[in-house]
């Protein structure tokens, strides 16, 4: 890790080597470590040390963007003055905006010693704690221990100066029998808050219990979602229709919706990157300061979140919502939570006469946009519900659903919040169990 | 480089290592995006850095790092030794990689047009003229242009000899047009959906896809797809276009090839293969006209290369002949442990090992997988078809994690009566499992209507990795299809 003074310095010297009218920097550094184990053995050991920086360059009103990862005077001379060449060839934009003026940004503590200092044999032990679980019970365990330390740094030529360093650390398994599948994961700032024994032990007994699946006909069917599930639906929304140019656009389901209701009664989302919950970020890819913003509250829309660009169009303020520039999809909300309710999942499970318990998601993809409607594949733990019960595992099962009308049937929402971390990238969604009605099921698969 | 890569590899043998390579990696893009007539985006980019795989005490280690100098390759090579002895921990086997191979060569992606000399202006130029077509279509709401360029100059060495310098250059263009109406947002792309079409080609590739001569073709079908009805719910034949059966190979034939997966080393992730050991050779994976390549040699392919990330040199591999399953994409070490399991297996891997840049180690991922051409005309196939759906262009995908059930929908579709095309369709989606599909297929278009189309966004591996790959389809007939799946 470079440190803040250290980046301040490199920013500073990108700044003041500037000739265009605005320039913006941004500069990450990254400690990367993964440790993948498949087929009860470590398969994949790999360390990163990384850093990139990515000049915007403004002059009148034409943007030009280059990159790098070399931090060396010369190169980064290099990208500035690339960065201004491809502006002074840009067209003329007359919908291009200032770079934003410095805000305070409030600070978050979310690195810790820990889990930057982790060692590949730390990773290795607690890997090996879940390939002996699933070893002693005669399955086959996959998956990673990651941690990983990044710092990120924004400045500009008005002022931004917005420094944030944090880790995040993450164990999941996928442990296979010859018929079934169990997964559990846990992720977190610090690494010392992760268990991976336990993570083995609910990924074993989910396999064990999931051994010689049955056929069920597709259909509407009561579901219990994980959190991990109900994490990918909220996910999904955020992407497809929580930010500004999306309803700019037409083409998010919020659009022409503010003040209606749009899902259920038991549905709130915001997003909220100061959070210690979630991966806090204090502030966006403009070094604007992310605001806690209520998208959806008891089922109504209420909000979509901005950058500097979209807020411009509608006169409004940026809430801290952008992406790295350039970029032609807009501001989206990284840091979403779902208001938990108030049932366990025992109580869900005990509640229900006839449903089907759905561990995760896989490979979920929207089918239409402005419906919100997602297919995908259930995943290492689906079980038919029948009298309060755990009757029979199931053979996985695709789902054909929309997302608004899933939250509208849901009935009962758990009491914890889980935090799931995205596959690509430091986001992270909290949500909670959900027991939803009538969630389409439609089609099967051979195992 | 030759200093480099030769301390990386004497550093890590004297730590341990009794295999290590090096691979040294410069990656360069331009990307351009017009947006409504604006460039939105003009970047160029450039990445560099060093990753040192080594094995030692029978386990792998990997580290890398973006400064090339000579006390950070000590610090790499040691540290990648340090990872691959905890690695041990936890090992069964030592790791075999099979015969040693080394090679001593250049490659080059041969170009007509070095698309970094091309001036800027016009780029945007021929961006800003499909964007003016496009948008002259009353109802577009978006219109998006994009063109992409890549360089990947890369090093490879290895202690068992090689050394292996590459320069692979991409170009990719691609348009979408949104429009935007009652309660509906559809979308129409050229050359393909999803970003891009791109080759292993120079800029004579953007002058081979006139952009600007389809974007209002694509437009007015954007718009008519606003009110045209809802592609039925029934199960019957449909015809998929070149573009949607190249992503319905990549995803049901490409993956579930993968020899990783196979071996369950990418479970946690992405998943495992229907495709186990014991149907090698002997498994039906579709009708007798489906014949499935694997190659990185076809010029102009997006998975076309001189050697893959382990060294090994380009070549083609037969996945499935005459529909029956004969073949995987393999690493060395995975081609080593199928020779364990069928002696007849081939020696060698068929090099399909790569890494997304420096800092990520190489995996096995799909070159150019294409499905063979058959022998039709695409007037002659819709003409023999009495009753089906015409589908065109992905929209959506999705696929289970052995690669048995899938769900694609595309962006257009026409519906097709008595031998002719009629009325669009919006919204189609079709639905099925992998080896009863291609089961169903009973016709192929000719080498005219085949093209390789590119992919240059596949994703794997933990931490994520993105692949460009190729997959050559003409279109194809499929019988007894369940369609319309979305309520």
């Amino acid at each position: 890790m470079l440190g803040k003074t250290r980046l301040q310095g490199i920013a500073e010297r990108v700044l003041d080597g500037a000739k265009a009218d605005q320039t913006e920097v941004m500069i990450t550094a990254n400690d990367s470590h993964l440790t993948r184990f498949a087929m009860n053995t470590i398969h994949q050991n790999v360390s990163e040390t990384n850093v990139s920086i990515r000049v915007r360059s403004i002059i009148g009103n034409k943007v030009g963007v280059a990159s790098g990862n070399d931090l060396s005077d010369g190169a980064l001379k290099e990208i500035v003055e690339r960065a201004e060449t491809v502006a002074r060839f840009q067209q003329e934009n007359p919908e291009s905006v200032s770079l934003p003026d410095p805000k305070p940004v409030r600070e978050i503590e979310a690195y810790v010693e820990a889990t930057a200092d982790s060692t590949p044999v730390e990773r290795a032990s607690g890997a090996k704690e879940i390939l002996d679980r699933s070893e002693r019970n005669g399955l086959d365990a996959a998956g990673a221990f990651s941690t990983e330390a990044q710092e990120i740094l924004i400045a500009n030529s008005r002022g931004v100066m917005a420094y944030h360093r944090g880790t995040i650390a993450e164990v999941m398994a996928v442990v296979m029998g010859k018929t079934g599948s169990g997964y559990a994961a846990e992720a977190s700032i610090d690494v010392r808050d992760l268990a991976p024994a336990k993570v083995g032990e609910v990924a074993v007994d989910k396999a064990l219990r999931s051994a010689d699946p049955t056929d069920i006909e597709p259909g509407e069917y009561t579901v219990i979602l994980e959190e991990e599930a109900v994490a990918d639906m909220v996910f999904f929304l955020g992407w497809l229709g929580m930010g500004a140019l999306s309803v700019q656009e037409g083409r998010s389901f919020m659009a022409g919706k503010f003040g209606e209701k749009v899902t259920g009664d038991k549905i709130t989302i915001w997003d909220d990157g100061l959070d210690p919950r979630g991966i806090p970020l204090p502030f966006d890819f403009e070094g604007v300061p992310k605001q806690k913003v209520v998208l959806i509250e008891n089922g109504i829309a209420k909000a979509v979140v901005y950058d500097t660009f979209t807020a411009a169009r509608e006169g409004k303020a940026s809430t801290g919502h952008s992406l790295p520039a350039p970029n032609t999809f807009g501001p989206i909300p990284i840091n979403l939570f779902m208001a938990p309710g108030t049932a366990t999942k025992e109580e869900m499970l005990a509640a229900t006469d006839r449903g089907i318990w759905v561990t995760r998601f896989h490979y979920t993809n929207p089918v239409h946009p402005v419906k919100t409607i997602l297919t995908g594949m259930t995943r290492d733990g689906t079980f038919l519900i029948e009298n309060g019960k755990i009757k029979r595992p199931l053979k996985n099962l695709r789902f054909t659903q929309s997302i608004l009308e899933a939250f509208a049937n849901a009935d009962m929402l758990g009491s914890e919040l889980k935090m799931v971390k995205s596959d690509w990238g430091a986001m992270g969604t909290c949500a909670p169990a959900a027991r939803i009605h009538g969630f389409n099921f439609t089609g099967t698969t051979e195992f | 480089m030759r200093e480099y890569t030769d301390r990386a590899l004497d550093v890590a043998k004297g730590a341990g290592a009794s295999y290590a390579d090096i691979r040294i990696v410069r990656r360069t893009t331009q990307e351009i995006a017009v947006k409504n007539g604006v460039v939105q985006t003009l970047s160029l980019n450039s990445d560099f850095g060093f990753g040192v795989r080594v094995i030692a005490d029978g386990a792998w280690g990997f580290a890398s790092s973006n400064r090339l100098e000579k006390e950070e390759i000590d610090r790499v090579a040691r540290l990648a030794v340090t990872i691959a002895k905890a690695s041990a921990l936890a090992k069964k086997e030592d790791v075999d990689l099979g015969p040693p191979e080394v090679h001593v060569d250049t490659y080059r992606t041969p170009v007509e047009i070095d698309p970094f000399t091309v001036s800027l202006e016009d780029k945007i130029d021929h961006l800003l003229a499909a964007d003016k077509e496009a948008r002259s279509v009353k109802g577009v709401m978006v219109a998006e242009g994009t063109m992409a360029f890549q360089r990947e100059e890369k090093t490879f060495a290895s202690t068992e000899g090689s050394y292996i310098e590459q320069d692979l250059i991409e170009s990719g263009l691609g348009m979408t047009v949104n429009a935007v109406g009652n309660g509906e947002m559809q979308q129409r792309s050229y050359p393909n959906s999803f970003g891009r079409h791109q080759g292993t080609s120079g800029y004579e590739f953007i002058n081979e896809w006139d952009l600007p001569g389809n974007a209002r073709r694509i437009a007015e079908e954007a718009v008519a797809l606003l009110s045209a009805p809802q592609c039925p719910s029934e199960v019957t034949t449909i015809i998929l276009d070149g573009p949607q059966l190249g992503l319905q190979v990549h995803e049901s034939c490409g993956h579930p090839v993968e020899l990783d997966r196979v071996f369950g080393t990418e479970a946690a992730y992405a998943g495992t293969s229907f495709l186990t050991p014991e149907k090698y050779r002997n498994f039906r994976y579709g009708s007798e006209i489906v014949n499935i390549v694997s190659d990185s040699i076809t010029p102009g392919g997006l998975g076309t290369y001189g050697y893959d990330d382990e060294g090994v040199p380009a070549q083609r591999t037969d996945i499935v002949k005459a529909g029956i399953f004969v073949g995987y994409l393999t690493s060395r070490e995975t081609a080593s442990k199928l020779r364990k399991i069928h002696p007849d297996a081939p020696e060698r891997s068929n090099g399909a090992m790569r890494a997304d840049g420096w800092n990520r180690i190489p995996i096995i991922r799909m070159n150019n997988v294409s499905l063979m051409p058959g022998e039709w005309t695409l007037d002659d196939l819709i003409a023999d078809t009495d009753d089906g759906i015409y589908m065109i262009t992905n929209k959506s995908w999705s696929i289970d994690d052995r690669r048995l059930n899938f769900q694609f929908g595309t962006e257009l579709a026409y519906e097709i009566k008595k031998g002719k095309l009629g009325r669009m369709l919006k919204n189609a989606t079709y639905t099925g499992i992998t080896p009863k599909f291609w089961a169903g297929c009973d016709a192929i278009c000719n080498e005219d209507h085949w093209h390789v189309w590119g992919t240059p966004n596949c994703g794997k591996g933990q931490p994520g990795q993105v692949a460009h790959t190729g997959h050559g389809a003409a279109p194809a007939r499929f019988r007894n299809v369940q369609v319309g799946v979305m309520k």
